[in-house]
This record gives C-alpha cells, sequence and structure tokens, in this order.
C-alpha cells in the first residue's frame, strides 16, 4: 500500500546522480522522504525527528568526501541502515538466568498483544533446551484465559500452576506467588507467569502487576507488544517503563506485513532490548530478534531473510515430502494429493503478497499478480466438496454428482468440470515422470495458466550457506551463533 | 485538556494562525494515528475553510472527512440479521460480539451467538462464559470443528427458533494469510446459503498503526466489509486509523468498545470522537 522508502529515495536521488554533487538542500529533501516513510512505518514522530537529526548529521559528514552522486546515494541508504541496526540491536543480550534457580519471567503489556501465546512459546523455547519450566496463569481477567493457558501447556508438554478459576475470581499476586513457591518446591528452574493484559493509562492495574513483581522477583519482565501498534507505542511503552517497569520487549504478530516501526520508538526511547519475535499461532512461530532483518522490514524492503525461510517452509511442506514419498514408492497421484499441493500453493500466496515489498522483485512481481490466489480457494472448495470415494475414484462422477458439488462449492457445474480436467492432466504428467524425481514445479501447476512458467525462485541475497549447527532449532541455533 | 487543546486555546481565529500552529496541529493529528496522509489533507482543508476559530475549521475538516453511509447496525428486511464480526488476532472480537449481543438484547431483540473460533485454545469457551454472563444462547461445535459448519448450524437455529439476531464470532486472522481468509470467505458463503448477512463488521484496535488500512481492504476484498468497531478506546490511544479507514475505503465505524465490561460499548458519535480528538 505504501511506497518502499527505496522507491521515494530513489526518485530523490536519480537526479543527483547525473549531477554528481549533493547540496544541502538535496539533503533536506531526503530527509523529508525519510519523514513520512518513517511515519507511515509508524515509528512514533519524536523518534523520526531525533533519527532524521542523527542521519542529517552523519550525512553532511560524510558526503564531502564522496565524488560521485552515485556514491553519494548509496552512501546514504547506508547511513539510515547502520542508524537503524545501531538503534534497533544496541542492548542486544540473551535472557538472563537468576543466580538461585528457578529464573522467573513475568510477562506484561496491553490487552490482546498475545502474552498467553508467548507464554507457550518461552515455555517450549526454554523446555527445547533443557530446562524445567512451569507456567503460572495470573491473568485471572479475561474470560478463559486460564483455560487457554492450560491447553497450551499440555500441548508441549509444560505444566500449567492454575489453582484460581479466572474469570474476575481469584488474587492474581497470591497466584503468582504460590506459582513461584510450587516451581521451588518441585524443582523447577524457571518459571513463566502470564497475567492480564492493562492499559498504560489504567492505575489500579498497573499496581497490580507491580504487586505481582514484587512477590516473585523476576529476573527478566518481558514488554509484550504488537507489532502492528502505533504512534501510542511509544505513550504505552513509557507508562510500563515507569509503572511496572521492563527488561526486554517481545515483538508479537510479527508474520503480518505491518512495517513494524513500534520497534525503532520503543528500542530507542526505552533502551531496553528487543529479545524476540512471534512470528504465527503455532508454537514454533517464535525466534530470536535480528536488527537488521527488522531494519529492511521498517525502511519497506522487505524482511528478505525471513521470505525466503517462509517460502522454504511452503516449498518443502509436509505435503511436498509426502507426495515424493508416494511417488517414489509407485503409488498414483490422487485428487487428494492434488489439493494438499492447491493448499501449499495458496501457503505461497500469502508470502507472495509480501514479496511486493522485497528490492528489485520487478519481474516476479509481475508473475505473482497474474497469479489468481482465488483460483486455487475456488478448486479448493470444490474438492471439498466431493465425498471420499469421488476423490479416490473420479470415473464415479457422474452428471448428478457433479451438480451437487457444484452447488455445495457454490460454483459452477462448468468450473467443476474443467477442474477435474486440469487435474486428470496433472495425474497423466505424474505418472509420465514416474522414475524421474519431481522435481521443479509441483504437479498442482499443470495448466494453472499464467504461473505454469514456474514458481519464482527465492534467493536471499545475504542468505549464507548454513554452516551445521548443534541445534535443529532455528531460534537456538542464532542463539549460539550470536554467542 | 489535551495536546488538542492546547494548540486550539493558541489560535485564536483559523486566519490568524501561523504556518507553526498549523505545524503543531499536524504533529497532534499524526500522534492520534490518522496517518500522514490524512493528517496533511485534514491541515490543508482545515486552512482553506472559513470559520470563526480555528476548532471550527478543524472540526469542519475532519467531518468533512467522514463518510455519509448509516452507522447503524441494520436489520434485514424478513427473517433474522446476521452479523459477522471478523478482524486481526486479539483485537477485542469476542468481547465486541458479546456486548454487541447484550446492547441488542436490551432493544428487547432475542439475540444467539456462535462461537466459530474453533482454533484457539478456550476461545470456544471464553464466548460461552460470556453467554453466562449475559445469559445469551451460545451455539458452538466440537473442538476444531469447521467454522463454517457452526456457523450453518447457527444459522438454522436462530431460523428455526424465530430469533432477530444471529452475531457469529470468528478467530482473528492476519489478512496476510491467504488459506484463512478464504476459509472466512467460506464461513459467509455457507451461511448464505440460508440467510443473507447482513453486516460485517471488522474489529480495529485503538492502538493499531497505519496496518490497520491495508487490513481493512484485505478483509473488504475477502468478506466486503461494512462497519467498523474500534475497541480500546478507553487507553492512551485515539484510535485515528480507524478515520483513516473510513475515509479511504469509505466503511463507516459504527460502534465503539471503551472497556472490559459488557456495559464499556457505545455507538460512535462523530461529533464527541471528534471534539473528544480536539
Ligand atoms: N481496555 C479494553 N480492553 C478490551 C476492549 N475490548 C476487548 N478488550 C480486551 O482485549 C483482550 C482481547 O479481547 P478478545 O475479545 O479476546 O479479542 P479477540 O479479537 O476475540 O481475540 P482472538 O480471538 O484471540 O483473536 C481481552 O483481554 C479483552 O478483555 C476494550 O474496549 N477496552
Ligand atoms: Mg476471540
Amino acid at each position: 500500500m505504501f511506497d518502499s522508502l527505496t522507491q521515494r529515495l530513489n526518485g530523490v536521488l536519480s537526479s543527483l546522480r547525473s549531477r554528481g554533487k549533493i547540496s544541502n538542500a538535496d539533503i533536506e529533501n531526503t530527509c523529508q522522504e525519510i519523514h513520512r516513510a518513517l511515519l507511515e512505518a509508524d515509528v512514533a514522530l519524536l523518534v523520526v525527528n531525533d533519527f532524521i537529526e542523527i542521519i542529517r548529521e552523519r550525512s553532511l559528514e560524510v558526503l564531502p568526501t564522496l565524488q560521485s552522486g552515485t556514491n553519494q546515494a548509496q552512501a546514504i541508504f547506508e547511513i539510515i541502515n547502520a542508524a537503524l541496526v545501531e538503534i534497533l540491536g544496541a542492548q542486544a543480550r540473551r535472557v538472563r538466568f537468576a543466580k538461585a534457580p528457578p529464573t522467573v519471567i513475568m510477562l506484561a503489556g496491553l490487552q490482546g498483544a498475545g502474552k498467553t501465546t508467548l507464554a507457550g512459546k518461552l515455555a517450549k523455547f526454554f523446555a527445547d533446551q533443557g530446562n524445567t519450566p512451569i507456567l503460572v496463569a495470573s491473568d485471572l481477567q479475561r474470560p478463559n484465559a486460564v483455560t487457554q493457558l492450560q491447553v497450551v501447556g499440555e500441548s508441549i508438554g509444560v505444566p500449567v500452576f492454575a489453582p484460581e478459576p479466572g474469570n474476575g475470581i481469584g488474587s492474581a499476586v497470591k497466584v503468582a506467588r504460590d506459582g513461584v513457591a510450587y516451581a521451588k518446591a518441585r524443582q523447577h528452574n524457571m518459571v513463566i507467569v502470564d497475567t492480564a493484559g492493562r492499559l498504560g493509562v489504567d492505575e489500579a492495574l498497573m499496581n497490580e502487576a507491580i504487586a505481582i513483581r514484587d512477590v516473585i522477583n523476576p529476573a527478566e519482565i518481558f514488554f509484550v507488544v504488537d507489532a502492528m501498534i502505533g504512534q501510542d507505542a511509544v505513550r504505552t511503552a513509557r507508562a510500563f517503563l515507569d509503572g511496572v517497569g521492563f527488561d526486554g520487549v517481545v515483538l508479537t504478530k510479527m508474520d503480518g506485513d505491518a512495517r513494524g516501526g513500534a520497534a525503532l520508538s520503543i528500542a530507542h526511547l526505552t533502551k531496553r532490548p528487543i529479545m524476540f519475535v512471534s512470528t504465527g499461532e503455532k508454537l514454533t512461530d517464535f525466534d530470536i530478534f535480528y536488527p537488521d532483518r527488522m531494519a529492511s522490514r521498517i525502511l519497506g524492503m522487505g524482511d528478505v531473510a525471513t521470505l525466503a525461510e517462509q517460502a522454504k517452509k511452503a516449498f518443502n511442506s509436509d505435503a511436498a515430502a509426502k507426495l515424493e514419498t508416494k511417488f517414489t514408492s509407485g503409488e498414483d497421484f490422487t485428487l487428494e494429493d492434488f489439493l494438499e499441493q492447491l493448499q501449499a500453493m495458496s501457503k505461497m500466496g500469502s508470502i507472495s503478497k509480501m514479496l511486493g515489498m522485497l528490492p528489485g522483485a520487478g519481474q516476479m512481481k509481475k508473475q505473482i499478480d497474474n497469479f489468481d490466489d482465488a483460483e486455487i480457494i475456488r478448486a479448493q472448495a470444490i474438492v471439498q466438496s466431493m465425498t471420499p470415494l469421488e476423490r479416490r475414484d473420479l470415473k464415479v462422477l457422474n452428471g448428478s454428482r457433479r451438480a451437487r458439488i457444484a452447488r455445495g462449492a457454490g460454483r459452477a457445474v462448468s468450473e467443476v468440470n474443467s477442474l477435474i480436467e486440469r487435474f486428470t492432466q496433472a495425474q497423466k504428467m505424474m505418472r509420465q515422470m514416474r522414475g524421474g524425481t519431481p522435481q521443479g514445479l509441483p504437479p498442482a501447476m499443470a495448466g494453472m495458466g499464467p504461473m505454469a512458467g514456474g514458481m519464482p525462485r527465492i534467493q536471499s541475497p545475504k542468505a549464507a550457506p548454513k554452516k551445521k549447527s548443534k541445534s535443529g532449532n532455528p531460534a537456538k541455533r542464532a542463539l549460539e551463533e550470536r554467542g | 485538556m489535551g495536546l488538542f487543546g492546547k494548540i486550539i486555546a493558541k489560535i485564536t481565529g483559523s486566519a490568524d494562525a501561523s504556518a507553526a500552529d498549523w505545524d503543531e496541529l499536524k504533529t497532534a493529528l499524526l500522534a492520534a494515528d490518522l496517518g500522514p496522509e490524512l493528517s496533511n489533507e485534514v491541515v490543508a482543508a482545515a486552512r482553506s475553510v472559513r470559520a470563526g476559530s480555528a476548532t471550527e475549521a478543524i472540526t469542519k475538516a475532519l467531518t468533512s472527512s467522514l463518510c455519509n453511509e448509516s452507522r447503524e447496525i441494520s436489520r434485514s428486511i424478513s427473517g433474522p440479521t446476521v452479523l459477522l464480526i471478523v478482524g486481526v488476532n486479539g483485537t477485542g472480537k469476542t468481547t465486541s460480539a458479546a456486548k454487541l449481543a447484550a446492547a441488542l438484547a436490551s432493544d428487547d431483540s432475542t439475540v444467539l451467538l456462535a462461537a466459530a473460533d474453533t482454533f484457539r485454545a478456550a476461545a470456544v469457551d471464553q464466548l460461552r462464559t460470556w453467554g453466562e454472563r449475559l445469559d445469551i444462547d451460545v451455539v458452538h461445535g466440537a473442538d476444531n470443528a469447521d467454522p463454517a459448519s457452526v456457523a450453518f448450524d447457527a444459522a438454522q437455529q436462530v431460523i428455526a427458533r424465530n430469533m432477530d439476531y444471529l452475531i457469529i464470532d470468528t478467530a482473528g486472522r492476519l489478512h496476510t494469510k491467504n488459506d484463512l481468509m478464504a476459509e472466512l470467505g467460506k464461513v459467509k458463503r455457507v451461511v448464505e446459503k440460508i440467510l443473507p448477512v447482513q453486516e460485517v463488521l471488522l474489529v480495529i484496535d485503538a492502538t493499531t498503526g497505519q496496518n490497520g488500512l491495508t487490513q481493512a481492504k484485505i478483509f473488504t476484498e475477502s468478506v466486503d466489509v461494512t462497519g467498523i468497531i474500534v475497541t480500546k478506546l478507553d487507553g492512551s490511544a485515539r484510535g485515528g486509523i480507524a478515520l483513516a479507514i473510513e475515509r479511504s475505503l469509505g466503511i463507516p465505524i459504527k460502534w465503539v468498545g471503551t472497556g472490559e465490561s459488557v456495559n464499556d460499548f457505545a455507538r460512535f458519535d462523530p461529533a464527541a470522537y471528534i471534539q473528544a480528538l480536539l
């Protein structure tokens, strides 16, 4: 929706390139473009102004030493990027463990920020590293927050201390205190305390958070904040810092396409490190924070590395692996395989939306724009309206069955016919290919129209060849690498 | 007196306002999350408007950026009225569904709730707890049931029981996830086989930044949003992104949430909202 900063700056700087020299007025123009781009990325106004000051100063210092306009334009980019990474990553550190266990981690934040899910993710992350965390249900406010935490804990095999039913009943402070005592008695080395969402302006609830803090003496308090938050980020972050206080920040819902400028505001104003990011609804959708990725994201240059990872996940999905096993073991390609492929492609489509943000993705973007998402959705609806028998054996599909399927999917019979036609083609192709490895485009792409020329290959320019790591968990691996 | 108040007090009449004053005003609009585009537009409009004072000029400019669509929840001409509640994760959909149910029920209407968030842990229980508190029936399915079939079930029940409203709570989903957006489209289509979906209400958290525009755009493409509910206006965020949505997509803000209790919910009052903003 917004022009990326790269595009804006290219506009301003291209004229400079031909002239070869950058004047102070040019720098002012550039600063104005940065100003607008950062505001669209939700960086707080105050921070934008501070940031522009830094850029102006450094530009004025560096530019006169460079000769050509091209170099100067490049230098400005580098100055901006470096300044962003500097602010975002200055305080980077790992989680502090308490000298005497258990290490208590307390979560705090606004309503709906994603604390409960995050509690589960943190518990899993640390349990995978050999710790023995328990979860404590101190959100007694929101209806069934306690149940939610119990379900989450159960799914990852982490015990949940939940003596109170919640829904407004019980004392959050007492639960927290008892939870830590319980963990001590059972020799758990870590306690993660989920708390109710609260507003920065709600004094009573902020005092409750302070009371919880004072009885559990946490090694870390994390401020949990939605990556989609706007200008209010600074007011809220300040209110939490001045209220309960915090030692680190976790950004949630980073799997969306918000630029996440709030990260810059919070890091700059609170001088607290951003520790982790939460990137989806599954409990494994969690990573440590990378300042350089965040910097490109805020600049609208796309979070290349994360995109590449997500694309790889979508391509190498279970569906693909299963298909390959089936294929090599000599089984036939069924309509259900076809559907799974379509679904994998649909997921890929979600990623492709974000691809628009990538620099130099012009050609790729054209293909993506031609790619009709709705077509996949329609195909899905049709296959889902078939009975298992029909999916396995298309020969049973007489006119009345086809009419029923069309009704069920809310599509025309002709569309059902054409899908079956396409599937038959794909199946034929698969049968022909048997013997070779099914590389290249997924069979579901056969006859998919404009995209049939091949899926875009996503390559991260920065992706260095991966060293073999001790850990299979990407977040953990990165921690190892960071040292 | 808010930040705006200070500024306005300084500016005596719109004709006398200096460039610095307008700049300061724009800053305040930006801080309320109206976004650079709408903020520039409002200030430009206010500067050219004829008014006795700057307050009046700004009020006029902001008011004229609102759309003319009705802010009432529209009723079906015949049969039950179906409302679908949608939005990204954690914005306040379930709470708003419950509050809206209570508000409609207090007008002597009969209301049924449907728990079509079958995905998030304990989401069904959350709505059922609300239902018990409010004495409003909640239709639900088995864990991980198909949300469309829960919604369809509820639509059948609301017809069979001859009730006035059906409010369907759905799972939070990011607009960037095609498969989840397709699932939402299916919920709507399946219900529409037997009942028109009268309103699709998008729940926007007042703290949301500029991404809210993208959210609204994509949700509208998928399920044709007819109204906005702005939640969490009891905090320090002013929810200006909702104005930007209304301005750019012509979708009216209909209700606002101002707290966690059932009564913290009101019809959107443009004049009062703008006044609070100033
Ligand atoms: N202060 C305040 N809190 C609110 C308001 N509306 C909802 N909340 C709180 O925000 C949190 C999330 O609300 P939910 O209704 O569960 O949000 P949801 O959109 O259904 O969430 P998901 O289904 O998980 O996507 C809860 O703690 C609510 O009590 C409001 O207007 N003001
Ligand atoms: Mg909900």
